[in-house]
Order: structure tokens, then sequence, then C-alpha cells
């Protein structure tokens, strides 16, 4: 009876160390996980920051004052525009 | 024998026990009682205390979905940044911490302590907005009882040039105007919140109960373009400026599936600079406001009398001696010319030849016609604070106002609408439902006149751009062009102001099967020109030239101009209408 006893005391005092110790590492686990999600939350915010550097940077007008300004484009008198008739396309 | 232990002889009084025993059993009876209410009544209190301790609540905020155009570049788009908040009890810094905190949130030292004098309060915003970049060296400052809290603020990369239809957030990031407004329970997201369990470190280890995700804002994409949206812009702010006009506002729609492709006002203000921003400025003129359209509603009148079977369009109307008399009052044209043709009427914009035609119509004919097209109704565009303008029933109109609705006086549109309406003539004689969104197929119409008639008055709005015609700068090279000018007296108080005009034009282009569809007003020129050949119809071809060629449609016409300078000018001014009493 004693032994039994002391069997179970063991296993009881081993089984609450595991509890412990999964307890902690899902904790670490859980950090970590916490840690990445902010990384992507960061990742997400810097994708909107980008879009709207990009779309800034692309605004028409500024487009524009480049072709004209510096690179001195402009749009083709229609005299030199010649139309090209759209070749068909074969049925899909 | 033993020795007895005297003590033990000693014969003690009962009470004394019974005094004692039950000293310890009350001692018992209220510990039990201690226990109950602390485990029992207070127990919610108590554990709320202890979850405190260790137990947070985070607020999960959501995002706030963007605006694009109809092809996906972004108009708004909601970015994070950060507000910083103090909790004043909890704020311990030095003298030297705090100048330099003020110094990064820009604000006063005395200021900023007053901020942080009050004790009682818990949270405090001290700046909100904050650029990424200055709360991260705030972080690094390390002063307790100072946070950081995420918020989003809305960026607009277009500018002024679409600022009156997007609207703009307040600071909170709730729509308040505009796009903003309308679409806000559709933009806006729902912030979610979870509690979690942090350690000593701050660091969460666990999420203590189920998390609540927030709901992520979604997106609207507009019927806008982008590009047409700047061009329009850049047109009309150039002639709002030429012309030193007060305002001016442009349209553009797909004269098909009544899209609105661009529209846009002037003057303008900036959406991404909060604090100048005044109510002229902000105001989305081609919806909300009216105006008396003058001649462009002309197209309107012979229309109806062409259904009507009054006429057909060769049909001849003899408009000497360039005035008539209704009643006591007396509608002139400005270029008295003799027999008109029907078309001839639309290409010189004769008042009297249109009031002639309108009042041989039945009241009621001219009436349902109008209102068929749109006049008198919001457009519907789901643009909040959007107006309907001002047609009057039938019954109560008296002979002059009959004649001079006929060429648009007496009655109120906005630019809008005045677009929508012609794209009864772009297509066959149905009215387009129009839209601010992107619209994957087209939406039904509602007839309000036969093909022919359609048709036919396409053909009369060609020759106004023609020559000899009011609107030979309104021409585009290459492609065939039909539309109206319109010019007309402002109306101030309840007399028309002899020097304030309202130059507008209407158009659409290729004339052989309309595609787009311009509106341009422009409010008070002031520059010496106002009629709308001079000053509305340039605007309407450099937006419609550049238009066609950027959308590609192919040209349906040589590549000849008629030489401006000898249009004629005429008027839907003239409300010379004045009643004489």
């Amino acid at each position: 009876m004693i032994r039994i006893n002391l069997v179970l005391l063991c296993l009881l005092v081993i089984c609450a160390l595991a509890l412990v110790t999964s307890q902690h590492r899902a904790r670490k686990l859980f950090t970590e996980l916490e840690k990445e999600q902010d990384i992507a939350k960061q990742i997400d915010v810097e994708w909107g920051q980008l879009q709207l550097e990009q779309s800034t940077w692309a605004m028409h007008s500024r487009v524009e004052q480049i072709a004209r300004g510096t690179l001195h484009m402009r749009v083709p008198p229609s005299e030199r525009v010649r139309l090209v008739p759209a070749p068909k396309r074969s049925a899909p | 024998m033993r020795p007895v232990n005297p003590a033990l002889s000693l014969k003690l009084p009962v009470a004394r026990a019974r005094v004692l025993l039950s000293l310890l059993l009350l001692g018992f009876a209220m510990l039990i009682g201690r226990a109950l209410h602390l485990q029992v009544l207070q127990d919610d209190f108590l554990q709320r205390k202890g979850e405190s301790r260790y137990a947070r609540l985070l607020e999960l905020p959501a995002h706030r979905g963007m605006i694009t155009d109809r092809h996906g570049e972004p108009l708004a788009i909601s970015t994070p940044v950060e507000s910083v908040w103090a909790s004043p009890a909890d704020v311990e810094a030095t003298p030297a911490q705090r100048r330099q905190l003020a110094r990064l949130l820009d604000m006063s030292d005395a200021d900023l302590k007053k901020r942080l004098s009050d004790p009682g309060r818990e949270f405090v915003y001290l700046k909100r907005h904050l650029r990424p970049d200055v709360a991260a060296r705030l972080v690094q400052l390390g002063i307790p009882g100072i946070s950081l809290k995420r918020e989003y603020r809305r960026y607009y990369p277009a500018g002024e040039m679409a600022a009156h239809l997007l609207g703009f957030t307040d600071v909170d990031d709730r729509g308040q105007e505009g796009i903003e407004l309308a679409y806000e329970d559709w933009l806006a997201g729902k912030p979610g919140s979870r509690r979690v369990i942090k350690d000593r470190l701050g660091r969460v280890v666990e999420d203590a109960e189920s998390v609540h995700a927030p709901i992520e804002g979604r997106d609207v994409a507009l019927s806008i373009d982008r590009k047409l949206q700047y061009l329009a812009y850049r047109e009309l702010k150039a002639a709002a400026a030429e012309h030193r006009a007060k305002a001016g506002a442009i349209v553009v729609l797909d004269a098909k599936s009544g899209e609105v492709l661009a529209l846009a006002n002037v003057p303008a203000y900036n959406p991404n600079n909060r604090s100048r921003r005044d109510a002229a400025r902000a105001r989305n003129r081609a919806i909300t406001d009216l105006f008396e359209p003058g001649s462009t509603l002309k197209p309107f009148t012979i229309a109806a009398a062409l259904e009507a079977r009054l006429i057909r369009p060769e049909s001849t109307v003899q408009t000497a001696p360039g005035y008539l008399l209704v009643g006591n009052a007396r509608i002139d044209d400005v270029h008295p010319a003799g027999v008109l043709t029907v078309s001839q009427v639309i290409q010189r914009s004769s008042n009297v030849g249109v009031a002639k035609l309108a009042l041989a119509l039945p009241r009621e004919q001219l009436w349902s016609v109008l209102s068929a097209a749109g006049f008198g109704v919001p457009p519907r565009s789901g643009f909040p604070g959007e107006v309907g303008g001002r047609l009057r029933d039938y019954q109560s109109w008296r002979p002059i106002e009959h004649a001079t609705l006929s060429y648009g006086h007496g009655i109120s549109v906005s630019l809008l609408q005045l677009a929508r309406a012609y794209t009864v003539f772009a297509g066959d004689g149905a009215l387009q439902p129009i839209t601010l969104l992107k619209r994957a197929a087209p939406g039904a119409g509602t007839r309000v006149i036969s093909p022919g008639t359609a048709r036919a008055v396409r053909a009369m709005l060609e020759t106004v751009v023609g020559p000899g015609g009011t609107a030979v700068r309104a021409q585009v090279l290459g492609y065939r062009v039909a539309g109206k000018t319109g010019t007309a007296h402002k109306l101030q108080g309840s007399a028309y102001a002899p020097d304030k005009y309202v130059s507008s034009f209407v158009g659409m282009a290729p004339a052989s099967d309309p595609r787009l569809l311009v509106a341009v007003m422009i409010d008070e020129p002031d520059n010496g020109d106002y009629y709308g050949g001079v000053v509305a119809a340039p605007v309407f071809s450099a937006v419609m030239a550049e238009a066609l060629r950027m959308l590609s449609v192919p040209p349906d016409a040589p590549a000849t101009l008629v030489e401006p300078g000898d249009e004629m000018h005429p008027g839907g001014a003239l409300p010379e209408v004045r009643e004489e009493v």
C-alpha cells in the first residue's frame, strides 16, 4: 500500500513539473508567435505606405511635368499619327 | 502513590471554560463569515482586481477601406500613425526629460506641464497623428506613463484634384463629406478586442479569452478614371484662372453606361491638410449647386416638339423681327434672323425660335419630356447633399414662364443632372442611370424619346460645332462632336444680374456613336468673355480630345478644323425677359 502511494506521489510530482515546463514553453512559443504577427502587421503597414508613396510619385501632374519639362516629350501632331486597323482576333 | 500535581486537583469554575469555548467559537464564526464575505459576496470585485494585475484588454484597430479609381489606383488610403497619450498620475519625468518631450511634440514646456498636472484623469492625449519616426524617438526617451496609441490617418494621393468627390474624414477617421461619408458603413471597419495575460516585462504570454477579431473596412472602387480626372481638373483650373471665374465644374460621363469618369470643381482644397479648409472651397458644385442652364436646355424643347410631331427636323420657324412679345415681357435674339430651320434654331441658339415652338406645344408635353430627362428630381448618384433642382409643375406656369423655360430660364439644374440628361441624345433616347461606383454591366436606361428623335437632335447638335455654329471652339480634331452652348445671366435675388453670367457647354463625341459626354460650367467669368462658346467650349475640346486619345477611340472624321473667330454669339443669355410692371 505504501509502495503504491510512493509511486503515485512520484508520478504526481513528475506530472506537475511537466505541466509547469509545458506551460512555460507554450508561453514562450506564444510570445514568439506574437512577435511574428507584429512583424506581419509591420510589413502590412509598410506595404500601405509604399502604396501611398508609389501613387504620390506616379501623380499625373508630376509625370506630365517630367515628360514635358525634363524629357521634352509632346503629343504628336495629327499629321504624324497613322491609324492602323486593329488586327482581327481569332475566336477564342 | 505518586505525588499528585496540585494544579490538577484544582477545581475551576465551569463558567470560565464555557466563556473560553464560546470566544473560540466566535472567532471561528468570524473567520467563516469573513471568508464568506470575500468568497461569495465580493467575489466578482476581487476577481476583477486580481485580473487587472496581469490581464489586459487590447484594442485591435480596424483598417479603413481604400477608395480606388476604376483601375484600382488608390485615391484614399489609411496609414497608421501614432498618437501619444499620458496617464498623468503615472508620469515620472525629470524636467530635462519633459523639455525633450515637449520639443518632440512641438509644444511648449509650460503647456505640456499643464496637461500633465491633472492627476485625476487617466487618459490625456498629448498629440495625435505623429509621424512614425518621431514616435520612435519618443519611445526611446522611456518616460513611464507616456504611451503610444496606433491610429489611422487618411491620405489622399490625388490631392486637390479629386478632393470634392472623395470628401474627407475627421480626426477619428470617420467620413465627413463626399464618398467618405456616403460609403462610411462600407469603408469603416469595426475594431476588435482581445483579453491577454501579460508577464512582468509586458510581453503578451497568453490569450485569456477568445479573440474578437476586428472587421476590416472594405474597399470602394469608383467609376472615376484617375487620368481623366487629372486631365479634367487641369483644364478646368486653367480655364477658371484665365477667365478669372469665381468657380467652375466639369463632369465627364461614359455615354453608354452613365458612369461618372471624372468630376472636378474649382476652387479646390487640399484634403491632406486638415487645418486649412473653408466651406466655400469644399462644396462639390457639380452635384450640390444649382444654376439656370440657359441654352443648354434648348435641345430638350426641340426634342419635345419633335416627339409631339409638331415639327420635323427640316421644318421652318419665323424668328423675325428678332424678338417676341409674350404678355408684356419681351424675348430677344442676339442676332436677329429671319426664317430658320429647326436645326438652325439650335445652331444659332435662337431664343425666339425655340420659344415659339414651346408655346405651340402643350405645356404638359414640354414638362413631361423635361421631367423624364431627370430635371427636378435628384439624379440618385448616391452623393450626400445632391440636389434635384427646380422644375415647376406645368399647371402653375404663366405663358412667359412657359416660353422662358424652353431656353433654360426659370428652371434650375445641377451640372451632373444636366450631363446625365444629355445621355438621352448620346444613346437612343434612353436616360442612363448615373453612378459614381464602378459598374460591372451597364444599367438599364429609361426611355425618354424615340431613337429617331434622339438621332435627329444629335445631328442638330453637330451643326452647333460646325461652321456658323455657336461653339466652333468645341471642335476636336479627327472626331465629330455634338454639343450645345449655354450662357445665362445669374439670378441675384429675384432679378437677373446684368454683368454676371454662367457659361456652360455640354457635348459628346464621337457624334457617330458617342462614347464620352462632357459638361463644363464656368461661374462668373470676369475677363471680358462670357459666351459659353468662348469660355466653356475650349475646355470641352481640350478634355475631350485628350480623353478620346487616352481611351483610343477610333476617329470618325477627317482631320480638319473650322477656323474659330466668326462664331455666332447668341445667347441664351438674354434674359432681356424683363417684365414691365
